[in-house]
């Protein structure tokens, strides 16, 4: 097991797109770190850099002590985790497994034996003898992650491995992948992984640590919890969450406490918020998470007041949408506190925790609202 | 076949109405007819075969006399005679040739095709573009065009009166159809097998040979067949480049029991002709699965 440092690696393709710019980032040893970002962010680019299917155009990757730029993928000590799999589809599962041992010289007794332990850890013995296409999704999925482990290398890398298989199945595979995880730590053979994927549940439920990133720029690297509490840019409070933070234009005052204009009327966030700013007076984008909106009735003090424009029922939850001025808000509201009768066009106040807002610059989407807050 | 049945099945006990008896007769009617026409058109397509069958084992005499196909008096003296040839070699020896030209050119066509559309399919080199488009050039060529100058290439190396003009140009992949058809195959299996393969240790080669070859097995075997039936077939490479008659393929052969017979002993040349389109044939049903597989894959039509 090593770590992995990625030092201003860039990618520019030959048509002169420029796909990744120059990103930093360092994976512990035995380290779970997720890359997340919506699709064209530049995650996979980034995984097959470090898997040595794409070159690198800029800047050096290293794994462990070594730098691995001009390495083959075979060379780098690495092991990856298809989006399909990629099972070898004229072999069977057995010799699937094998496969990078056998190209290694192993001799036939160790692949028997390393092919038994991993099918046991995985649970696939029964399926040993089984060609790929007779494999369920789930089944093909642990033959490929045996397929990585058998190896024992020094970094497990994840291409959206999950995305194939539906809800159930992938929930369960994601819990395996984390046991897995831990199974090796105790076992006293950490695993350093990355994992790439599109789903921030897979994201903020697996990762020790998450990456995310847009357009080719890392956004933000942090542990899930400081990623959902303290998100360092508008970019980030919107993509993690669910449903998304509402990101709001307003008009910030400072008097006594924070005040915020919108749609004409003000509402006080209190001190605790003044005293995280860092920035001006003047106009800037609120950020508030749908669970920290509270709905009361219209026109009550500290509160905006808006009309209703959609009411979800989730079942313990409602989704309230209300629009104030141009701005669209989401409020969740717990079942057994929503007024049943609430409808479409009705006016609804809604109540502002100040403890829990964001304040984001408006130009560079910063969060100016941190200050003091360990990151 | 079973789509086209489409006689409404009683699903219950109760006699049929009026309705929908004329409904059943009808569509009995209009199968009838479309068995009876395609049935016509077949036998239409496949009698000269059959004739020439019947007529393999009818005397001279007769040959000409009866327009049937059935022999009035079965012979196989055309066989017997046929195989004798009217050389100091008998047509196994023809046979012999003709397999002797076929199995290295097939084996080579196939490796040589295989490495080729691997390179183009499959990486990035300068000048890539300009060489595919050379290889569909080729394929566009009419063969006739390239006789002269190849026949002086190769009688200026001296390799006149050999196997090696028949067998060299397939072994370079010089048959643009079947590479292109490989590229073709090749560019619809997705890449992340060989990927996986990269990551687990495979250099390029082993890739080739352990994992895309295994993958590309049906294009493969329609390439092979393909190639062994065209070379059975082909006469002209033959008659251009072989000039002594102990190398002879069997297309060759034949022929020359017409030249050298003043009154043509037709029914020894129908009987050999029978004889020559067993191998095609009998290669063709073993493999009919993987070569129909193959082309369909392929994308290319046969």
């Amino acid at each position: 097991m090593a770590e992995l440092q990625l030092k201003s690696v860039e990618k520019t393709y030959g048509n002169g797109f420029k796909a990744v710019h120059g990103i930093n980032l360092e994976v512990k040893e035995g380290e779970f770190m997720v890359l997340v970002g919506p699709s064209g962010c530049a995650k996979s680019t980034t995984l097959r850099m470090i898997a040595g299917l794409e070159t690198i155009s800029g800047g050096e990757i290293r794994i462990g002590e070594n730098v691995v730029n001009d390495l083959v993928p075979g060379k780098r000590g690495i092991a990856m985790v298809f989006q399909n799999y990629a099972l070898y589809p004229h072999m069977k599962v057995r010799r699937n497994l094998g496969f990078g041992l056998q190209l290694r010289g192993k001799p036939k007794a160790e692949i028997a034996t390393a092919t038994d332990e991993v099918s046991e850890i995985l649970e696939i013995e029964k399926l040993l003898d089984r060609l790929p296409k007779q494999l369920s999704g789930g089944q093909a999925q642990r033959v490929a992650v045996g397929r990585a482990l058998i190896k024992h290398p020094d970094v497990f890398l994840f291409d959206e491995p999950l995305s194939n298989l539906d809800a159930k199945l992938r929930a369960a595979m994601r819990v395996r992948i984390t046991d897995l995880h831990k199974r090796l730590k105790a076992e006293g053979r950490p695993a350093t992984v990355v994992y790439v994927t599109h789903d921030q549940v897979e994201a903020m439920t697996m990762g020790d640590r998450i990456c995310v990133m847009k357009d080719g720029h890392i956004m933000q690297v942090a542990d899930p919890v400081t990623l959902y509490e303290r998100p360092a840019n508008a970019f980030v409070a919107g993509f993690i969450g669910m449903p998304e933070m509402n990101l709001v234009p307003a008009v910030l005052t400072r008097g006594i406490g924070a005040q915020l204009t919108l749609d004409g009327q003000t509402v006080d966030l209190g001190d605790e918020l003044a005293r995280r700013l860092y920035c001006q007076d003047g106009p800037v984008t609120l950020g508030i998470r749908p669970q920290h909106l509270g709905v009361a009735p219209a026109g009550s003090p500290d509160s905006l007041t808006g009309s209703v424009t959609n009411v979800e029922f989730m079942g313990h939850e409602v989704n309230l949408h209300a629009k104030v001025g141009s701005a669209t808000f989401v409020a969740v509201v717990p079942s057994e506190q929503f007024d049943r009768a609430t409808q479409r066009g009705d006016k609804v106040g809604l109540t502002v925790s100040g403890r829990h807002a964001h304040v984001f610059d408006v130009t560079s989407g910063e969060n100016v609202s941190l200050k003091g807050q360990i990151n | 076949m079973a789509a086209i049945t489409d006689i409404p099945v009683a699903k219950s006990p109760e006699p049929p109405t009026a309705i929908e008896l004329k409904h059943r007769r009808k569509a009995l009617r209009s199968q009838i007819l479309r068995y009876g026409l395609l049935s016509l058109v077949g036998l239409i397509m496949i009698y000269p075969l059959i004739w020439l069958i019947g007529a393999s084992f009818k005397t001279n005499a007769e040959m000409f006399s009866s327009p049937g196909f059935w022999p009035s008096e079965p012979t196989i003296s055309g066989y017997i005679e046929g195989w004798k040839t009217s050389t100091p070699y008998t047509f196994g020896r023809f046979f012999l040739n003709s397999l002797w030209i076929i199995i290295p050119k097939t084996i080579g066509t196939a490796i040589s095709c295989t490495l080729v559309a691997y390179g183009f399919a499959r990486f990035e080199f300068p000048g890539k573009k300009f060489l595919f488009m050379t290889v569909i050039a080729t394929l566009l060529l009419p063969n006739v065009v390239t006789r002269i100058p190849q026949y002086l290439l190769f009688r200026d190396i001296g390799w006149l009166d050999s196997f090696l003009p028949l067998w060299v140009p397939s072994a370079l992949a010089g048959d643009a159809f079947f590479v292109f058809m490989v590229i073709q195959f090749l560019r619809a299996i997705p890449r992340d097998m060989e990927e996986a393969a990269r990551v687990d240790g495979a250099t390029t080669l082993q890739t080739l040979i352990y994992i895309v070859v295994p993958m590309l097995m049906p294009a493969l075997i329609s390439v092979c067949l393909f190639q062994f039936m065209w070379t059975m077939n082909d006469f002209l490479g033959p008659l251009i480049y072989i000039s002594s008659v102990e190398k002879y393929p069997v297309s060759l052969a034949l022929k020359l029991s017409i030249d050298t017979t003043e009154a043509f002993a037709w029914n020894q040349i129908l009987a050999m002709s029978v004889l020559a389109l067993a191998p095609s044939l009998a290669v063709f049903f073993m493999a009919q699965k993987y070569f129909i597989e193959g082309i369909s894959t392929g994308g290319v039509k046969g």
